[in-house]
């Protein structure tokens, strides 16, 4: 039937599981003893905001949601260049479950309100010996992991991405599509 | 997943799989005809055109390439590009296709190649000029969805009999010059020649609609993408204001790549909704509009 979605323009969408995200504090662990990368506490959800009513109100209860935690995390709402939308979350970096929740439950509400088509992707920060921060991204549509490690304006360090993914190959389900690792420039908290 | 603001147009769908249908039974129509009424070297004919069908769809990001007279371009070269198209291939979930950049003063943009993974989204220096970083976007949605729906594989598949029918016509004029001292074979040749032409008229018309329908799938498509219609919209009339506006000359010699275009760049003038490549503007509007009110509808 490959062949008749290809000429009706049909493809089935990748079923993601946002269980995954709850993987990420033992995989953080795992990160942390093996490269010494520790959390920094600091979450984003990058997603395309909708015009109209709906989303607004929508983007208005998930702040409240997060913001009227016991922890009360630091919620944080910007714009970047490409027009997309960052919900950034500033929580206890050692606590990176009560995170992954927040994380979670933004995901959750925007697929509840039927805006998961504009959902691009969700990050964890860490921070490694010298300072220099990765973000674990999860990438919503293809329901999979890479690492971000920006290192200037308009580079990356691939060899930090690539032994990111190869210490967590076995915990998290990782990119293999090198072409996916999308690379998030001015991305909040890196 | 527990619900989607996807809404599916059944019209549009059932319209478009009519269409295609009749073309489709054209070309079985045409193709059982002669094999009955006419011997077997016909077939060489038929065959040659529909060779020269999948080489232009085979090779048809190079071809429009050149057409046009684009180059490809790097990261490097149009960072904000590229970066544009990265994500909006993210949020698609589909591979990213070469990005070009034709240096015309035409505000334009079209998408090709024989496959997602084998094809080009090009632009022209005159639509960067025109459209903000907004608008942009929508149009670079618009042309992934052309390429997401492998609209080049469908039109050239559907442009078979059109195509068949040409060669036929082509072919009996000949045939009637060498054979014309046979008695037995002028009629034939005589039929076939109405036969071809009226099947050809059939399919172009068939083919102009179809065009149309996808053209308004690709807008739906990439309104959803980018969850913005009115940044399309506005784009698209910024667009087709600015088609009307230049010298006819300019326009005629970008014909050959016409309905691969996101806003056709000759102005129809008989027959014109019949024989657009493109839905009118007022069409597509109201189609974004419909959109626009369904992303903006509070959900229970």
């Amino acid at each position: 039937m490959r062949w008749l979605d290809a000429v009706t323009g049909r493809n089935k969408p990748v079923t993601n599981n946002l269980d995954a995200l709850f993987l990420i504090p033992s995989a953080a662990i795992t990160l942390q003893t093996a490269a010494g990368f520790r959390p920094t506490g600091h979450g984003a959800v990058c997603y395309r905001s909708a015009t109209g009513a709906a989303f607004a109100q929508t983007q208005d209860e998930m702040t409240a949601l997060i913001s009227d935690d016991a922890d009360a995390p630091e919620v944080k709402v910007s714009r970047d260049d490409f027009g997309f939308t960052w919900l950034e979350v500033n929580g206890d970096p050692d606590d990176l479950a009560d995170l992954c929740t927040d994380l979670h439950a933004v995901n959750t509400s925007l697929e509840a309100q039927g805006f998961a088509s504009g959902l691009l992707c969700s990050m964890v920060t860490f921070a490694g010996p010298s300072g220099r921060k990765v973000g674990l991204v999860y990438l919503y549509k293809s329901g999979t992991f890479y690492a971000f490690a920006p290192t200037g304006a308009q580079q990356r360090d691939n060899l930090t991405e690539i032994s990111v993914r190869d210490h967590l190959a076995a915990e998290l389900p990782m990119e293999n599509d090198l072409q996916k690792w999308l690379a998030l420039w001015n991305a909040p908290g890196l | 997943m527990a619900h989607s603001r996807f809404i599916k147009d059944a019209g549009l769908t059932a319209r478009m799989t009519l269409v295609m249908f009749l073309l489709g039974a054209l070309f079985v129509g045409l193709v059982v005809g002669l094999m009955y009424a006419f011997p077997s070297y016909w077939f060489l004919i038929g065959l040659a055109g529909i060779g020269v069908a999948f080489y232009q769809w085979w090779s048809s990001d190079k071809l429009a390439m050149r057409a046009m007279r684009a180059r490809e371009v790097t990261p490097q070269e149009a960072p904000e590009l590229h970066g544009m198209i990265d994500r909006l291939c993210a949020l698609a979930d589909m591979p990213k296709p070469r990005v070009g950049i034709a240096d015309m003063d035409l505000p334009n943009a079209f998408a090709t190649g024989r496959s997602p993974e084998r094809s080009v989204v090009c632009v022209t220096t005159g639509i960067l000029q025109i459209l903000d970083a907004e608008e942009l976007e929508a149009v670079l949605a618009h042309e992934l969805s052309h390429v997401a729906h492998r609209d080049v594989l469908v039109m050239t598949l559907a442009s078979s009999a059109g195509i068949l029918a040409g060669m036929l016509t082509r072919g009996a004029q000949f045939g009637g010059l060498s054979r014309g001292r046979n008695s037995g074979g002028f009629p034939a040749v005589i039929i076939a020649l109405v036969v071809s032409l009226v099947v050809y008229a059939v399919s172009f018309l068939l083919l102009r609609l179809l065009s149309r329908y996808r053209e308004l799938c690709a807008d739906r498509s990439g309104a959803y993408l980018t969850l913005k219609p009115q940044a399309l919209a506005s784009a698209l009339t910024k667009i087709s204001g600015g088609a009307g506006a230049i010298p006819q000359k300019d326009l005629r010699a970008n014909s050959a790549v016409n309905s691969l275009f996101i806003v056709p760049a000759v102005a129809g003038i008989s027959m014109r909704t019949l024989t657009a490549t493109h839905p009118s503007l007022e069409q597509r509007l109201e189609q974004l509009a419909r959109i626009q009110a369904e992303l903006g509808r509070p959900m229970a």
